[in-house]
């Protein structure tokens, strides 16, 4: 018997009298094959895959560019004096307590309801909201990387008489790189799941559309089984890759 | 060569140089010694600038390097610098560590710079290990590995931070026969010591460094045989012994 027959044939015996299995059949039915609300689960997915790629690029750009104005304003030339780079760091400083202060929900809340109350485009708010979050946290860990290298690594560069560009490009960066690698993997996956509370000013991903299936079917296990079983796979996924190019990076000076 | 002038360094409150002034000479090698926390290191750090100077100038080669007008990156490329802790770059082999600085700076071919890294690191019996990582390495190699990377960048002056210090004392001999080598082809060197057999050896001047100040300098014969100050017959007393 196909699963649509048996479905049918099930769902006319009274509650009662089902066994256990079978109303668990009928509740995952209704939850997954029923008008083809897998579908659903998917077109979420790829609204979270979507969400989580615009909030990484915005987090690593502004994560990387406040790192750098800030470790380069800690590093300056004693005596020299940047009234430009000591405004932009005083700036970023701001962002990234403010940020750091206060809690990722109650951003969504103010950038969807107040920032942009009268944006429809929750998605992409929300999206927005994530990066800038992002970025605060992935700049505390590039300038942990950073500042957390052998000084006498960047003071070797120097005495040879590379500038700082060249020596934080060739010397510091690519060490630092593989320090901080395990706490960005982290991060990405902190962001990725945190894509589940743009649901909150109406962000569509898979939280969302799970959400829509629980109120059509009065039924919350499976919808919100199913979305916990696909963040799931999806962090294992990118794990399992991060755990190579830790491996890769490793080889190349450990041998 | 160099010529410095009421130099003064303070690291907040605590002040670590006051008041230095000397002049290093083309092709002098210059020792200094001193008990820790008397300054030598933080006095040969301000030589190229890795610390700021408070106050005092350095002059290199008739350029004051202490003025922020002036490129301090081409000046250091004029002065080597070996560290007592190496500071090799452990994510690029030995090759690599070499040819980076002359290949960015002094615009040499791949071919140019290897070709120079590979005759320096033969002449300090390493040249088989320039396609390993510095971690392969020992402390000695490290040390001349080091040695050669500074070299490379053809300085006019080398600066010495202490470069036998962190290695084992069976490893101490093949870097400063090293170093012995390059003051014999006639290189200027500054040298943070506290091996005095070499300072005696290899020093054309000594200069003993204690609370921030040079606090006597003579010929090494001169130095060890009668120091003037007590301070200077207290210390030697106590490493000589």
């Amino acid at each position: 018997m196909d699963i649509a027959g048996l479905y049918e044939t099930l769902s006319a015996i009274p509650a009662a009298d089902l066994s256990g299995w079978q109303s668990f059949f009928l509740k995952f039915y209704r939850a997954w094959f029923m008008n083809g609300r897998w579908v659903q689960y998917f077109e979420g997915l790829l609204a979270t895959i979507e969400v989580t790629v615009i909030a990484l690029a915005i987090g690593v750009v502004l994560g990387v560019l406040v790192a750098m104005v800030r470790t380069a304003y800690a590093q300056r030339r004693p005596g020299t004096h940047n009234p430009i780079l000591a405004v932009i760091d005083f700036i970023f400083k701001i962002y990234v307590t403010i940020i750091r202060g206060t809690p990722m929900m109650v951003q969504l809340l103010i950038m969807g309801f107040v920032v942009f109350s009268s944006s429809r485009n929750f998605t992409l708010v929300g999206a927005l909201t994530l990066g800038i979050n992002s970025g605060a946290y992935v700049s505390e860990i590039i300038r942990g990387g950073l500042m957390s290298l052998d000084p006498g690594q960047a003071e070797a560069g120097r005495s040879l008489g590379l500038n700082y560009i060249q020596t934080m490009w060739h010397i510091v960066i690519p060490q630092a790189f593989k320090t901080i690698l395990p706490s960005l993997g982290n991060e990405f996956i902190v962001l990725l799941k945190d894509t589940s509370l743009i649901s909150v000013i109406g962000g569509k991903e898979v939280v969302y559309f799970a959400q829509a299936i629980v109120a059509r079917t009065y039924e919350a296990m499976f919808p919100y089984i199913i979305t916990a079983v696909m963040y799931l796979i999806m962090v294992m996924a990118f794990s399992y890759l991060q755990s190579i190019l830790e491996r890769r990076l490793r080889a190349s000076d450990r041998r | 060569m160099i010529d410095v002038k009421h130099l003064t360094k303070s690291f907040g409150d605590h002040v670590v140089l006051k008041d230095i002034t000397d002049h290093i000479y083309p092709g002098e090698k210059v020792v200094v010694i001193g008990p820790s926390g008397s300054g030598k290191s933080t006095f040969l750090r301000c030589l190229n600038l890795l610390e700021t100077p408070n106050g005092g100038t350095i002059t290199f080669k008739g350029v004051d390097i202490t003025d922020p007008k002036s490129d301090i990156n081409k000046h250091r490329q004029k002065m080597g610098m070996v560290f007592q802790h190496f500071n090799l770059f452990p994510h690029m082999t030995i090759m690599k560590n070499l040819t980076l600085a002359p290949m960015k700076l002094l615009k040499k071919s791949k071919t140019e710079a290897e070709a120079k890294a590979m005759e320096l690191l033969g002449r300090v019996g390493l040249a088989d290990r320039a396609g390993s990582y510095p971690s392969q390495l020992s402390g000695g190699q490290k040390q001349r590995v080091a040695i050669v990377r500074a070299l490379c960048m053809e300085p006019e002056v080398m600066l010495f931070d202490e470069p036998t210090s962190a290695l084992d004392p069976e490893m101490v001999g093949e870097v400063l026969d090293v170093m012995k080598s390059l003051a014999d082809d006639g290189m200027t060197m500054v040298v943070v010591t506290h091996e005095m057999g070499f300072a005696k050896e290899v020093g054309d001047r000594v200069l003993f460094m204690e609370d921030g100040i040079i606090m006597e300098q003579a010929a090494p014969a001169e130095f060890f045989a009668n120091p003037k100050t007590e301070r200077a017959q207290a210390f030697l007393a106590k490493v000589l012994s």
